[in-house]
This record gives structure tokens, C-alpha cells and sequence, in this order.
């Protein structure tokens, strides 16, 4: 195709995401390099309803003719990314001077709020990606197995908890495993232990995070894997089948291999995904107990004064991070798209 | 909320009542505020100005949308309704306006109390009050012969009487969810130790204090007696359990104590052992472990004076106090308006404000405060670390976003 | 398949069986439980006293004389009406889909038939653009949105969701059209036909399935978007999922819990319909090879 067709063929859509996503990443960019500007502080008489008091307030005009110098506000550099809400380059390393043992030292660092995100979010992903695949490669071998007429009632209900508003799911499973709800009561009886409550403990959340982010995904996984046995090679099959290949050689060597291209994307999409976690954190009300960098972003624009270059900081950390995650996945497509062309 | 309608139906009924409101503007003004039905009152007054259009955003995320919305030039709201803590964004930003001249102007049937005064200057106008406060149960109370407690050590020791006659297990209901509750209690209960949370006339926190550190202790001894939940209790899950009739004992907000045994399915016990009283003090202290805060209107820097004025004289006419006359209006909140006749659900705020409670802090950097207190205080309080390092790292959070902000 | 299937040892179907009613059980739970549980008060439906209040409805009957109730339907839908939240949910999932497909097959429909670098490099940036979190692009657009009169309304938070969308788009579809033969198009613009006409005339007649299955992922997007439309849309021009967040109650005020769980459920049921509708399209676009990139 000719750079010229090209061009306008793709333009919509590229427009749209420069406009849209490029761009607010360069003003991400910039802001995460820049803080506003010193406050002048100013004590003065406030009254309100109930009382007259000295206060502290902002002096407008001061701050005023700052920003006027600079619009921009000051310049940091990377500060923000090593400050304490962020990589803590000094909290780090005053924790492993003063820590006698690696696993104190992971105490002193999971005490800080980047590390601790980065700990829940870094296991989350490598926990839920991998159960994701599995399921959705098991539940896509049953399925395909039930009667047909019985088929497209299965995958109705198997696709319904990816369909659904993470939002939403997660409140609802929210409300079933409270200590009183009908999963926590059931959970409390084959415990035997009637104080047992999932909400309370940072690791049973986790794993009830995590049960939830396999419940969503799966299914996304399912139907894929699902087209794709859709599509096996079935003189393949039959050649192993004769050549005397158990179930288990032919799903190993056939049918697997098959699927390989699409474990690639699901896994990818889920990479991506996972590392965001964010929904199920809000909607469980679990940031007590576990926290990632998306819910970082949350926290510091949710704030009674957002903290803008501290949220930027975030995210350019967080896309970082992706792209380091996907990094293997990349240059086998790299690889395969060199050898396509 | 099926309260809203009334409310708006009620706005129109006071409004229609009394002849002399006759509200005419002539431009343009744009509310944004919180969803709640008082505010849905006021907004609803403010609507029935005539002459020009009158927009209202009320929206729970109105604090992430008015700062943004009112520093473009014109200004896309003309009025922000705020609380004492919120209004701090806007001041920051400098985005509201001084309202003296419109006071002059427009404000007769304003009481001087609702006037919030910066430096000589009005920058908003307060029309409602709250509190946190006791919410217990009567009848449980009686039971086990104790009176209502007067300050938190009084509280556990009902709360432990309570527990041990087998009467409920969890007794003490407390909004101790992670983050802005968690925070606001911690507040609460800091300055009713006579703590501080600045270094006096600077930026510096100030929490790390013994009295930090018992009121930590405080608020650990309290959740032994709550559902081992309490984390990821909100206010709205609290009241819940009182309703269920699980606690007999908490600290609440005065703006639901007239809602909070009307819901649907709430058992006749729990409505008739249902009382309230006013905040309770801590560690023989004088003033109250709790906050009083306001909400009030505030009106754009960057809009014309036309816009400024008509702004004002509809917000006069969302608190005018013909609105006090209407029932369903007068129960929705403790309002500050000339003319209103207090219910009895308002007891508790107004004794709070007569024991001398503090006002929640309207200083710049007070949000970042809370912000690190809601993060940092959650380890100790699931007892994974001490009270000491649990106030560290809230200085030390505090004073990372406070270097950002340039307040450090 | 079947010819497999019939082959199957018994032990194995049994196990295979067992498997697949117990993930259908987990699947479809929840949302039993919770329609079941939408016509009860609130007490009853986290049955705080005991669980078994959530089947029998103590409460409800109670206070309604029956164990059920439409009382969260009417709160939402009467009271609250619910019926505008719908509307705009179903005019911006409308537009998005429409433009989503529109941009994306034609931006995927170059990707795939131009051979130069650029054409990896941009799909590369595409993923990254997919890897920031919404929530920070939100941030992002209010002051602008806000300066140019733009906030609160649907069309911007239609053409934000696009631009949010197209990257997975823009895979899907890519992938899809590399797996409709090059000679076809090849041979019409042999024909005399420009490349729009070759793909008008050649590739739309074939590229439905592709182009339904992403359709419904654009779909799904928007229907269940939070973090743009509770961040974009005025109170006036909600859509449904922000409406339901709104249901929850803040700290200071009571929220109604039976008409965000009413709703809950309201907002499921077009899923149902979409799903029950859609499940052949979903499989068969995605075996025709919408995902074997």
C-alpha cells in the first residue's frame, strides 16, 4: 500500500488516539516533571459559624505573581519519582543500611506506599495471568466436549462474569463473602470457625482479589480458546491418532501448539490488564489490604487537594512497567513480523 | 434518593407559599455541588429564580469536577457548594470571589454566623451544620445500668458490659474504613486529646506526640469491640449494623440521624431504643473527640459581575428562610438559616457546637494531611506495627506530598 | 469434533461434566443471588442478622407483608428514573460502536496491507497507548474539556471512549483482515479498482464476522465504562454505571442500597440479551481469525 493511501486510511483513527491518549501522555510527561510553586503562607482571622481563630491561608497575591513568572510551576526534575510516594531512592536505602536481614528489609520496604502496590500488583499479575489461561484452556476443553444442544447454554452463563461491570461484579461478590453474606457463612462452616472473616485478614483479601480476578478473566480466555479449537487441524489429529498418540500426547502436541498464537494474545491483553488492577480494590473496599498503582493514581486525585505531578509520576511509572512486562511478548512479535515481511 | 423529589416538591411548595420571593436574575448561573438532599433543596431554590437559566450539577464526585470547572475563564460554574475541608482546593487555586460588596448589597436576611471570614474578607456563605456524635441505644443501655457515656473510656467500659452479658458481641459500631473515615476519626479524636496536627503557624506536622500515640491506643481498644471488619466499614455500612441491631454504640454523623431508623425493615426494638446525644470527650479532656463542619456556597472569580450577582441572589433565594416553614426541608439537615426551628435529631449537633467542639481545620495543607493519615494509620490498626512507626510514616507521607505542593 | 467426543472414556466425561457444571454454578451464582436478593429490603439482603434473611425475607415481609418486594425497581426507576440513565447508556454505546468500527477497519484494513516497518511500530505504540490508565487521561482532559464548554456532555465522552478503544481495536481488527486473503483485493485493484474501492467493494462483503465480534468488545467497553463516564458526564446525562456508583451513598449522605442492587441487576439484563443474542457471532468472528495475531 502506498504511504499516501495509507495515510488517509489511517487517519481517523490516528487522529483520534493523538489527540486523545498521545497527547494527555506528554501532559503527563510534563507534568510529573513540574510541582507548583511554593505556597506563601500567611496567618490570618478566619470566622466560621461556630468561632473566630487564627489561620493559616495562602497569600494570593504572592502566589500570584509566581505563577505569573512560570506558568508552569517549578521544575523538579525526577524528583517527584523519588520522593517517598514514589521509588523512595533514600527510604531504600537508609532500610537496607539499618536492616540486619533481607527479609526485614522487605518488611521496611513493603512499609512504603510504592513498594507495597508494586508487591500486591507484581502478584496479582503473575498469580491471576497464569490461572486465567488455564482455566479458560480447561473450561474451553469441557465446553467443547458437552452436548450440543446443550452448548450454547453453557457458554451463555460461562461468558456472563466477563460481560459484566467489573464494577458491579465486584460488589456483588463484595456482598456475598461479608462474614454475614452466603459465601462467608458457608466459608465460616467449613472452617468451623465462626470468627473467620475474609474482610479482616490482608491475606484471605488477597486471595479473594485474586479468585475474583480469575472469576472475570476466565471466561475472556474460554471464548478464545474456544474459536480456536473451533479451527484444529482435524487430519492432524486423526494422523495422531493412528500413529497411536494418547489424549494427553495429542492435547499436548497438537492441539496445544495450535492454541499457542492465542495463549500469546490472551496473555498479553491479561498482562496489561492485571497490572491495572483497579475495580476490584475499590469495589472490595480492600485498600487496608492491598493497593496497586492504578489505585495509587485514584488516591492521589481523589483527595480533598489532588496531587496532579504525583499522579502523572505514577502513571509514567505504570506505563513503564507494562512495557517492561510485555517486553519478551514484543520481540516475538518483532521476531514473527521480521520473518512475515 | 427518593428524598430528593420530596425535596425539590417541597422547595416548590415554600416557594410558592410565600409571595414575597419574587427572584429575578439576569444571567447565567451554574451550580456544582454535592447530591445530597439538603443541597438538593438548595439547588432546587435556586432554580426557581426566574429571568435567566439556572444549572445544577449535584454530583457525589463534585469535588473532582469544581475546581477544573472553575478555573477556565468564563468560568463554566458560577457557584461551588462546599464544606470547610473542600473549600480549601478552591481557595488554594484562588478561584472563588471576596463576596463583600454583594453581601452589602443582597444579604439582609443573612445571621452574621453564616458569613466565613478570610482575612476581613467573605468567601462563603454557610447555610447547614454537622457533627459526628453518639448514636446508642437506649434500651441496651438500660439493661446493663449504665448511663450514656460522656467520653470514650466510658464507651468501652459499657462496650465491655455489653459483651461480657452476652448482650451483643460486637457492641462499639465505628466508620473506620480505610482512607477519608479512617482519617476523620483519627482527627476527631487527636484534637480531643489536645493535639495539634501543625507546628504552630507552619506547614510541619506535629502528629508524631504522645498524644498521637494514645489516641492510637484509643482507637485500637474501640475496634476490639467492632466487627472484626471495621476496615472496610463507611459510614453507610456502620449505620447498617445499628440497624440490624448489631451495635448499640458509635459515633455518627448528625446529618443521618433522621434518616437512620426510617429505612425500610428496621426491627421495632432498634427503632424505640434509638437515641442520641452529643460527642463525647477523650483522656479527661474538655473539648469533644469529634469536628463541627459547615457547608456553604461560594461564588466564581472568573465570571463577569452580572453572572456574580445573579449567582448570589439565587443562592440567596436557595436559603431563603420561607424554606424553614416546610417540614420535610427542615428535617433534611441542621440548618444554619434565619428562622429555623431545631428537631429533635439535631440535638446532638447543636451539642456539640455548645461544648465547644473545633472545627474541622480549614487550612491549606490539611487535605494532604488526611490523605496520609487515611493510607499510613491502616498497619496499626490491623496491629501489624507500632503506633510510633504508623505515625512516622503518616509525617512522612504527609511531608513528600507537602514538599509537591511547595507548602514544604 | 463429535466423532472425538463419542470416543471419550466414560471416567473422562464424567470428570469433563462435573467440570463444567461446577465452573457454569460459580459463573452464573452471583447473579442469581442477586436478583433473588433485589426484591428484599435492605437488611435482608446482607442478611446482617443471619444469612439465611437473605432467602426467606424476614424484614420484607415485615415491613411489605410479603417476602418480596419491587420496592428497589420502583426507587430506581420511578423515583429515580432510571429510564434516562438508560437512554444515555444506549446512545453512547450506539456511537461509540458505530465510529470504534468505522475508524478501526479502516485503520486495521492499512495495517494489515501495508508492508512498511511503520505499520509495527505504530501497532507497538498502540499497545502502549492501551497501557495508560484511564483514570490519569481523565485527569488529563478536564481543564481543556472544561475551557472549551466541552464537559458534561455526551458526544465528548463518546469520542473519548473511541480514542480509548481503538487500540484494541485496531489489534483485533489487524489481525482479522491478515487472515482475508491479500490476492483479493490484489486482484480488483488489478481490475482498475482504487485501494477504497477494492476495499469497499472486495473486503466489507467479507469482513462482517470480524468486524461484529470487536463490535461487541467496543460495546461491552462502553457499557461498562466507570472511570470516563462518572469523571465526564453531568449529573443530567449519566449513564447507567456512574448512576448506580451515585445509588451507593457518600459519607455524608444515605445512599439506597436496594435501588443501586435494582439497578444493578436492570443493567445486567441487556448483557443477557446481548450474550444470548451474540454467542454464535462472538465464536465464529473470533474463529474466522480475529485473534490469531
Amino acid at each position: 500500500m502506498k504511504h499516501r493511501t495509507f495515510f488517509w486510511f489511517f487517519l481517523p483513527t490516528g487522529l483520534a488516539m493523538l489527540l486523545f491518549i498521545a497527547m494527555p501522555i506528554v501532559s503527563v510527561v510534563t507534568q510529573s516533571l513540574f510541582t507548583p510553586h511554593e505556597a506563601v503562607l500567611v496567618t490570618v482571622e478566619t470566622c466560621t459559624p461556630f468561632s473566630c481563630a487564627q489561620e493559616t491561608t495562602i497569600d494570593q497575591e504572592a502566589t500570584a505573581a509566581l505563577r505569573e513568572q512560570s506558568p508552569m510551576g517549578r521544575f523538579v526534575g525526577f524528583d517527584i519519582y523519588t520522593d517517598r510516594g514514589h521509588l523512595a531512592f533514600s527510604e531504600v536505602a537508609q532500610a537496607w543500611h539499618s536492616s540486619d536481614s533481607f527479609g526485614e528489609f522487605l518488611k521496611q520496604l513493603n512499609n512504603l506506599p510504592f513498594y507495597r502496590a508494586m508487591g500486591f500488583t507484581i502478584v496479582f499479575v503473575f498469580v491471576v495471568t497464569p490461572l486465567v489461561i488455564v482455566m479458560g484452556l480447561l473450561i474451553a476443553l469441557a465446553v467443547n466436549t458437552v452436548n450440543a444442544r446443550l452448548k450454547g447454554i453453557v457458554i451463555f452463563f460461562s461468558l456472563l462474569p466477563f460481560v459484566i461491570t467489573p464494577l458491579i461484579g465486584a460488589l456483588v461478590l463484595f456482598w456475598m463473602i461479608d462474614s454475614r453474606g452466603i459465601i462467608g457463612t458457608a466459608l465460616q462452616w467449613m472452617a468451623g470457625d465462626p470468627s473467620l472473616s475474609l474482610k479482616a485478614s490482608t491475606g484471605l483479601m488477597w486471595i479473594s482479589l485474586m479468585i475474583y480476578g480469575v472469576w472475570h478473566a476466565a471466561p475472556f480466555a474460554f471464548v478464545i480458546f474456544y474459536a480456536g479449537l473451533q479451527t484444529l487441524p482435524m487430519d492432524q489429529i486423526e494422523a495422531a491418532q493412528i500413529d497411536g498418540a494418547s489424549r494427553l500426547q495429542r492435547l499436548r502436541y497438537v492441539i496445544i501448539p495450535h492454541l499457542m498464537p492465542l495463549v500469546t494474545f490472551v496473555a498479553l491483553i491479561q498482562l496489561m490488564d492485571n497490572f491495572r488492577v483497579f475495580e476490584p480494590i475499590v469495589g472490595f473496599n480492600a485498600s487496608a489490604h492491598a493497593t496497586s498503582l492504578s489505585w495509587a493514581i485514584f488516591n492521589d486525585l481523589g483527595g480533598e487537594t489532588r496531587q496532579l505531578s504525583s499522579a502523572a509520576a505514577t502513571s509514567v511509572i505504570t506505563i513503564l512497567g507494562v512495557a517492561l512486562l510485555l517486553s519478551p511478548v514484543l520481540v516475538r512479535t518483532w521476531r514473527d513480523y521480521k520473518g512475515k515481511v | 434518593m427518593f428524598l430528593k423529589k420530596f425535596a425539590i416538591a417541597g422547595a416548590m411548595a415554600a416557594l410558592m407559599s410565600t409571595s414575597a420571593l419574587a427572584c429575578e436574575i439576569s444571567a447565567r448561573v451554574s451550580i456544582v455541588g454535592n447530591e445530597f438532599p439538603a443541597i438538593q433543596s438548595v439547588g432546587a431554590g435556586a432554580q426557581a429564580c426566574t429571568g435567566a437559566e439556572v444549572k445544577t450539577n449535584l454530583t457525589a464526585d463534585h469535588q473532582k469536577i469544581n475546581l477544573p470547572g472553575m478555573q477556565g475563564n468564563p468560568a463554566e460554574y458560577t457557584s461551588a457548594i462546599i464544606a470547610n475541608s473542600s473549600i480549601v482546593a478552591l481557595m488554594n487555586e484562588d478561584v472563588i470571589r471576596p463576596l463583600d460588596d454583594l453581601v452589602a448589597k443582597h444579604g439582609q436576611g443573612l445571621k452574621k454566623n453564616q458569613l466565613i471570614t478570610i482575612d476581613g474578607k467573605i468567601m462563603a456563605v454557610a447555610f447547614m451544620a454537622n457533627a459526628q456524635h453518639l448514636v446508642y441505644r437506649a434500651d441496651v443501655l438500660e439493661k446493663i445500668g449504665v448511663q450514656p457515656p460522656k467520653t470514650y473510656e466510658d464507651m468501652l467500659a459499657a462496650a465491655k458490659m455489653i459483651r461480657e452479658q452476652g448482650i451483643m458481641e460486637n457492641p462499639v459500631g465505628g466508620a473506620y474504613a480505610a482512607g477519608w473515615n479512617l482519617a476523620e476519626e483519627f482527627v476527631n479524636m487527636y484534637l480531643g486529646m489536645g493535639g495539634s496536627h501543625f507546628k504552630p503557624g507552619s506547614a510541619e506536622p506535629n502528629i508524631n506526640t504522645e498524644a498521637g500515640i494514645k489516641t492510637l491506643e484509643m482507637m485500637k481498644a474501640l475496634s476490639d469491640y467492632m466487627n472484626p471488619d471495621f476496615l472496610t466499614h463507611d459510614s453507610n455500612a456502620t449505620n447498617a449494623e445499628f440497624r440490624a441491631g448489631n451495635v448499640a454504640l458509635m459515633n455518627m454523623w448528625g446529618s443521618r440521624a433522621a434518616t437512620l431508623v426510617s429505612a425500610d425493615g428496621v426491627a421495632q426494638e432498634v427503632v424505640d431504643g434509638f437515641a442520641i446525644d452529643g460527642p463525647m470527650t477523650v483522656g479527661g479532656g474538655s473539648i469533644p473527640a469529634s469536628t463541627l463542619w459547615w457547608d456553604g456556597w461560594t461564588v466564581a472569580k472568573n465570571i463577569s459581575d452580572e453572572e456574580a450577582e445573579a449567582t448570589f441572589i439565587a443562592m440567596m433565594n436557595g436559603i431563603s428562610p420561607a424554606m424553614m416553614a416546610n417540614e420535610e426541608i427542615r428535617t433534611q439537615a441542621v440548618w444554619l438559616i434565619d428562622g429555623y426551628q431545631p428537631t429533635d435529631a439535631a440535638k446532638g449537633v447543636f451539642a456539640a457546637a455548645g461544648m465547644n467542639t473545633i472545627p474541622y481545620p480549614m487550612l491549606p495543607y490539611m487535605g494532604l494531611m488526611h490523605t496520609a493519615l487515611g493510607n499510613e494509620l491502616v498497619d496499626f490498626m490491623k496491629g501489624d506495627e507500632s503506633a510510633e512507626q504508623a505515625l512516622k510514616d503518616a509525617e512522612a507521607a504527609y511531608i513528600a506530598a507537602a514538599k509537591e505542593k511547595g507548602f514544604l | 469434533m463429535s466423532s472425538r467426543a463419542n470416543k471419550m472414556p466414560i471416567a473422562l466425561r464424567i470428570v469433563a461434566s462435573l467440570f463444567v457444571v461446577t465452573w457454569v454454578l460459580m459463573a452464573a451464582f452471583p447473579f442469581v443471588w442477586t436478583f433473588w436478593g433485589s426484591f428484599k429490603v435492605e437488611l435482608d439482603f446482607f442478611s446482617i442478622a443471619d444469612w439465611t434473611n437473605a432467602l426467606t425475607g424476614p424484614r420484607t415481609q415485615e415491613t411489605y407483608g410479603s417476602a418480596f418486594t419491587g420496592a428497589g425497581y420502583h426507587g430506581a426507576w420511578v423515583e429515580e428514573e432510571f429510564m434516562r440513565n438508560v437512554i444515555n447508556t444506549f446512545i453512547v454505546c450506539f456511537f461509540v460502536v458505530c465510529t470504534s468500527l468505522t475508524f478501526g477497519t479502516l485503520g486495521g484494513y492499512a495495517l494489515s496491507r501495508s508492508g512498511y516497518q511503520y505499520t509495527f511500530w505504530l501497532l507497538i505504540a498502540a499497545l502502549i497507548f492501551r497501557a495508560m490508565p484511564p483514570i490519569t487521561l481523565v485527569a488529563g482532559y478536564m481543564l481543556p474539556f472544561f475551557e472549551w464548554n466541552l464537559w458534561g456532555i455526551l458526544p465528548t465522552t463518546i469520542i473519548v471512549l473511541v480514542a480509548i478503544n481503538q487500540p484494541f481495536t485496531l489489534w483485533m481488527l489487524h489481525s482479522f483482515f491478515q487472515n482475508i486473503p491479500k490476492e483479493l483485493d490484489e486482484s480488483a485493484k488489478v481490475d482498475g479498482c482504487t485501494q477504497f474501492q477494492a476495499f469497499r467493494h472486495v473486503i466489507i462483503p467479507v469482513m462482517w464476522p470480524g468486524v461484529i465480534t470487536t463490535g461487541l468488545f467496543s460495546f461491552l467497553l462502553a457499557y461498562n465504562d466507570f472511570a470516563v463516564t462518572s469523571m465526564l458526564l453531568s449529573e443530567g446525562n449519566r449513564t447507567m454505571v456512574p448512576q448506580i456508583a451515585a445509588f451507593l451513598g457518600t459519607t455524608y449522605t444515605e445512599g439506597n442500597i436496594m435501588f443501586a442492587v435494582a439497578a444493578v441487576v436492570s443493567a445486567t439484563a441487556p448483557l443477557f440479551v446481548l450474550v444470548m443474542v451474540f454467542q454464535r457471532q462472538i465464536v465464529s468472528g473470533l474463529t474466522a481469525g480475529a485473534v490469531k495475531g
